[in-house]
């Protein structure tokens, strides 16, 4: 850990891992969704749903759903900005068996798209998306990641490093889970640098490629 | 770096925590001066809120401390002690209110550094620039704790949180008066082992009792050990061994004292009914909890 974990991060308190790690596993359930949404549910488990209201969870999971960055003061009027915005939200205890205790379930929904995102926050507001829809998955927020939902067959993964390798881009982890074997399967990679848009283009233009997403960092606060 | 490779650096302890820092990131220097100054404004308006709000916190336990003391007669004469006590509980009811802060290491003792570097400075009459330097060596300090262990009470009590702010806080003002680099690293470890064994109880798991005030508290104790080591008083135990002594002191916490909001205050009959009031479940504890 860095001076700058140390002091900081700057953050919407009044804990990093129930307020700030609620609003960034949310920012990036947004980010993966890549579109507005229309409703959003929120199955709450294990210290999410005991701890009650007095960590402003709800608001923070709210806030990161509108895109609200985690040290946006406007985090604590999250239900007001929810309203105006027209996203319809309710929440929900659930109890998902043996997971990390900060864990909540995120179902985001418009007319066209449905997701299901599950992240935990591990502490010191570190936090992993590792389940979308059913698979697994690997977004911490901490470097750039590429979402690939893909056809399973075979080749796929060799194809796309290959893209990234073209564009001189560092992969630092990857993972990929699939449903059944010839079905689905999504390609999780956290890379050094992010990938330039038209590898990104190409990527969402292969046959087997059902969608191909930059999920950014994490907003650090920013000098100046 | 530990804190006896530290304490043996000639000229100012943060030049040579910055220059680890640049080494171990590849970072500019710049650009993490840069971003330490932006902290600092951060924590400074932070104060300035948290000194004029009296709005109720989140869980509705704390939010008026900061500013009742502020604003109080001080019949003490003690205006150093009043300034940096409330600065410091300034920052932890607007972390409480869900204001913006720094987690200076942790959002539950965001207070402890800015209390004691603002108050000193402001008592004294020096400008913020002043601070941007003190503000590294205090993150070097949790650095090198952080490597013995992980700095969150749910891990270690509140030793671990609160302690090291203050260790950082002792350090940053130690160097921001000028004292050696061998000062800081004591008035570090002076802090560190007076706070040995405090453990983490906060009512309902909450971030607000006893954390708030436990801020104001240990700011102040950050500044009193900086007083001792720029005189030259010295710890007996050297302070790498202080560390160890609370990584062990802190595996010997039971969990109930380690942040599950399962002992200590936070089993009280009153925190048990102030948690089921904001719709949480109460701790289950020996006693009922209405006393009888
Ligand atoms: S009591 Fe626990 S939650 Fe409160 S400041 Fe200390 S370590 Fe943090």
């Amino acid at each position: 850990m860095g001076l700058l974990d140390m002091i900081g991060p700057v953050m919407i308190g009044p804990s990093s891992s129930h307020t700030a790690g609620a609003a960034r596993i949310a920012w990036l359930a947004r980010k993966i969704f890549a579109a507005e949404p229309e409703r959003a549910e929120f199955g709450l488990h294990g210290s999410f749903a005991e701890t009650g209201e007095g960590h402003g969870t709800k608001k923070a999971l709210l806030a990161g759903v509108l895109a609200l960055a985690p040290d946006d003061p406007r985090i604590k009027e999250a239900e007001r900005l929810a309203e105006e915005a027209g996203l319809a939200y309710a929440f929900r205890e659930v109890e998902l068996g043996d997971v990390h205790p900060n864990t909540v379930r995120i179902v985001l929904e418009n007319a066209e798209e449905r997701a299901v995102i599950y992240g935990s926050s591990l502490g010191g507001g570190v936090v992993k998306i590792w389940r979308i829809d059913h698979f697994e998955a690997h977004v911490t927020g901490a470097a750039p990641t590429l979402l690939v939902k893909h056809v399973d067959t075979p080749g796929v993964i060799a194809r796309v490093a290959r893209v990234l390798a073209d564009d001189e881009v560092n992969i630092a982890y990857l993972t990929s889970s699939r449903d059944k074997k010839g079905g689905e399967a999504l390609m999780s990679i956290e890379m050094d640098r992010p990938l330039a848009e038209i590898p990104l283009a190409y990527l969402n233009h292969l046959p087997y490629v059902l969608w191909a997403r930059a999920i950014p960092p994490l907003p650090e606060a920013k000098p100046g | 770096m530990n804190f006896a490779d530290l304490a043996k650096v000639p000229g100012p302890a943060s030049e040579w925590v910055l220059r680890e820092e640049l080494e171990e990131t590849g970072l500019e220097r710049g650009f993490v001066l840069e971003v330490m100054r932006d902290r600092l404004r951060v924590m400074r308006e932070a104060i300035e809120r948290g000194l004029q709000s009296d709005a109720p916190s989140v869980a509705g336990m704390v939010g008026w401390n900061a500013k009742t003391l502020w604003e109080a007669e001080d019949p003490l004469r003690a205006p150093l002690l009043k300034r940096v006590q409330a600065y410091a509980m300034a920052v932890n009811e607007e972390n409480a209110r869900m204001g913006k802060i720094v987690a200076a290491p942790t959002a539950g003792s965001a207070g402890t550094v800015p209390g004691a570097l603002f108050g000193v400075a402001d008592h004294l009459g020096l400008p913020d620039e002043r601070l941007v330097m003190p503000l590294v060596l205090a993150g070097g300090v949790a650095k090198i704790i952080s490597r013995q262990v992980y700095i969150a009470g749910a891990s270690g009590g509140c030793q671990n949180e609160i302690g090291s702010s203050a260790a950082m806080a002792a350090a940053a003002v130690t160097e921001l008066l000028g004292g050696s680099p061998e000062a800081s690293v004591h008035a570090a470890a002076l802090a560190l082992q007076n706070t040995l064994g405090l453990v983490c109880d906060p009512v309902g798991g909450y971030v607000e009792v006893p954390c708030v005030m436990r801020n104001g508290f240990f700011s102040v104790h950050a500044v009193s050990a900086a007083q001792q080591a720029l005189a030259g008083v010295r710890s007996f135990i050297p302070p790498d061994e202080v560390v160890l002594a609370m990584a062990k002191i802190g595996r010997l916490l039971p969990p109930e004292l380690k942040e599950t909001g399962r002992g200590g205050l936070a089993c009280t009959p009153t925190a048990r009914r102030t948690v089921a009031r904001l719709g949480g479940t109460p701790p289950d504890c020996d006693d009922p909890p209405d006393g009888g």
